[in-house]
């Protein structure tokens, strides 16, 4: 098993007349092909936590791996492209763009790589959205969608340029409960296909369907029912 | 497909197309009257120019001299500290000394033809009444090198006063005034004394008033006599191959002869500084239009950028850099412009086609139209600086667009 990200002593305090602490020495490591929940009260950091996996927001000390390397370093456009090439993000709401259609929704992360032709483009948003039961919804609007719907193309375009890693804030918190099953069954199965999947959740019921539950208190983990041994990241890093 | 930024400005615009319209008529409005009032002034600039250039000698040397000699004291002793005072350039028979081997010396400078002319007064008289007028006296062969005039001849010729010593060329509405005709005699007197009849052999219309009022051509010996001033010239009439060189030329002449040889832009430097003015606040007026659309393009910009906070972020947080969002905002700024740029050009062009239907005020041809120039320079400069302004519009907003942290919006959003 091969730790795919890793967060070091990871801390990150909003600066302010008193200042937040977000995150406070997390360390946790997430093996490749594996299915994380994260929950905890409200406020213990969780979508913090993620932010500064996703490369989205930068620790105010400690660091983050990614596949062993350090991230630190790296300027705002380094981690956008890391963002574009590497995760894909799915939040409680849709965050779907309102102009555009599913499709063209799904498309935007691929034409900002444009690693493919865009014949083969829209092959592979279609075939994504077919995946995700969605063909028929490929040229409607955001605002023609169910819930469900909605969240489900969300995770097409999270999918567009093919993630390593898939980062989902509450991906069920807008839905009912078979929605909801059906969202967490997908995020399985995408860890099944190697993606490293990192979801926060509330309900127990989803969590006990992830490989792993990590539980954070006021930025702290403190429970981690399969934790990755800091050996077994030291070993990866070691040749 | 369509650039990324493109696809999602597009979008942007289209969502409000309302406003969006209403930006585009602004620019297009400070396009076409920047096309349509930069082209009628262009044109009735240029009208003056060429009448300018027409009817007048391209550079003028007068039997004047614009700096005193150095005086013998400063002569003597270079550089020493010689204060003198009240110096005025000599000035005792006024003419051009020399001016045979000046003519001369122009004949030799390529693209220069020269012609001497004595300047003077004169009162025309004819069935009791007097015509105060401005006598050209002009050596015939010389000055068909440098004048346009023949063009303007209605009647008779100007080269008839080389055949006839007494002759007299005047302008058509001076002699219809006078109630003389092609043939008649009329009576010059001078200054210098005497009445001399002279015959008229010419009529022309410049449709320049003070041309044809107010000047008439006789043989050069002819006035020489009239003005007492016998061998004298005041005057050579310049023209060049090329008008462009008319300053730097005229330098040169001055400097070796020593006359006061002015380029018709120094003759005409105050006709040129009201064009200059007339310009500026022409150009200043249309150009504010344009700038006040450019408030408008801010102010759509700004408020797109507002209300897609969340998309932005979206974006951002999808992995489009700063820069695409720059981009994105850019081209929202550069669709409006283009599209303003474009409707403006119509209005212009049609504004101006209008123009050209209105009859030109003040002429003396009735089926004068207003000249407006049409020019792909002028559309040019109006569609840069509609550009430029959309562009610089945009520009403020899509920074502060790619400057805002995405997870303000994410976290305030989930
Ligand atoms: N922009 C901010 N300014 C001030 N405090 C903030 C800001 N964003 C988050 N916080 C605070 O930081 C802490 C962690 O927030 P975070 O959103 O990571 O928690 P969470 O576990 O995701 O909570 P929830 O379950 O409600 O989503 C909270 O106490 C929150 O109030
Ligand atoms: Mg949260």
């Amino acid at each position: 098993m091969s730790v795919a990200l890793q967060a070091v002593d990871l801390t990150r305090v909003l600066p302010g007349p008193v200042p937040t602490t977000l995150v406070a020495g997390v360390d946790l490591g997430f093996a490749a092909g594996s299915f994380t929940a994260i929950s905890g009260p409200s406020g213990s950091g969780k979508s913090s936590l993620l932010y500064l996996l996703g490369m989205l927001d930068r620790p105010t000390s400690g660091e983050v791996l990614l596949s062993g390397q350090p991230t630190a370093s790296l300027d705002d456009e380094q981690r956008a492209r890391l963002r574009l090439e590497r995760f894909g993000f799915v939040f409680q709401f849709h965050f779907l763009l309102p102009e555009f259609s599913v499709l063209d929704n799904v498309l935007l992360p691929m034409r900002k790589l444009a690693r493919r032709s865009p014949p083969a483009m829209r092959a592979h948003a279609l075939a994504l959205l077919d995946a995700l039961d969605m063909g028929a919804c490929a040229g409607k609007l955001p605002a023609a969608l169910s819930g469900g719907q909605r969240q489900r193309a969300a995770i097409a375009r999270a999918l567009a340029n093919d993630p390593a890693f898939i980062l989902a804030d509450e991906p069920t918190g807008a839905l009912d409960t078979r929605n909801a099953a059906a969202v967490f069954a997908i995020l399985s199965g995408l860890a099944r296909q190697g993606r490293t999947v990192i979801a926060v959740t509330h309900d127990q019921g989803l969590a006990a369907t992830a490989d792993r539950r990590v539980r954070l208190v006021d930025g702290r983990v403190v429970a981690d029912d399969a934790p990755v041994t800091e050996s077994a990241c030291v070993e990866r890093m070691a040749p | 497909m369509m650039p990324l930024p493109l696809t999602i400005a597009l979008a942007h615009l289209l969502a409000r197309k309302r406003q969006t319209l209403v930006s585009v008529l602004g620019v297009a409005m400070g396009v076409g009257v920047f096309i349509a009032v930069g082209g009628l002034m262009q044109g009735f600039q240029g009208y003056f120019r060429s009448q300018i250039i027409e009817t007048n000698p391209h550079i003028l040397m007068t039997d004047e001299i614009r700096q005193p000699a150095p005086q013998p004291l400063q002569l003597l002793h270079p550089g020493a500290a010689v204060a003198i005072t009240r110096i005025l350039p000599r000035d005792p028979v006024r003419g051009i000394s020399g001016a045979g081997a000046i003519l001369t010396a122009l004949d030799a400078m390529p693209g220069v033809a020269a012609a001497p002319t004595l300047r003077g007064q004169a009162i025309l008289r004819r069935a009791g009444r007097d015509y105060a007028v401005t006598v050209l006296g002009i050596e015939v062969a010389r000055e068909l090198r440098v004048t346009n005039l023949t063009k303007d001849m209605v009647q008779g010729s100007l080269s008839a006063l080389a055949t006839q010593p007494n002759g007299l060329v005047l302008g058509l509405s001076l002699a219809t005034k006078m109630g003389a005709s092609l043939g008649d005699t009329v009576v010059a007197a001078t200054s210098a004394g005497g009445e001399h009849g002279l015959r008229i052999v010419g009529l022309f219309n410049t449709g320049l008033e003070q041309q044809d009022q107010g000047i008439v051509y006789v043989p050069l010996a002819q006035q020489q006599s009239m003005q007492a001033r016998p061998r004298v010239v005041n005057e050579i009439h310049i023209k060049l191959a090329d008008i462009a060189r008319s300053i730097p030329t005229a330098a040169a002449i001055e400097g070796s002869f020593g006359f006061k040889t002015a380029p018709w832009e120094e003759t005409y430097a105050r006709v040129l500084s009201v064009f200059r003015l007339q310009n500026l606040v022409t150009y200043g007026a249309t150009g504010s239009i344009l700038l006040v659309a450019g408030f408008g393009i801010f102010n759509i910009i700004s408020t797109i950028v507002l209300e897609k906070a969340r998309d932005i972020a979206i974006m951002r947080s999808i992995g489009l850099a700063g820069r695409d969002i720059v981009a994105v905002f850019l081209v929202e700024g550069l669709v409006v412009g283009v599209l303003g740029v474009l409707a403006g050009s119509g209005v212009g062009y049609g504004l101006a086609s209008l123009m050209r239907q209105m009859p030109s005020p003040g002429a003396t041809d009735p089926s004068q139209r207003l000249l407006v120039v049409q020019s792909v320079a002028l559309y040019g400069l109006a569609a840069g600086l509609a550009l430029a302004t959309a562009l610089g519009a945009a520009w403020i907003p899509s920074r502060r667009a790619a400057q805002t942290d995405p997870l303000d919006v994410i976290r305030g959003a989930t």
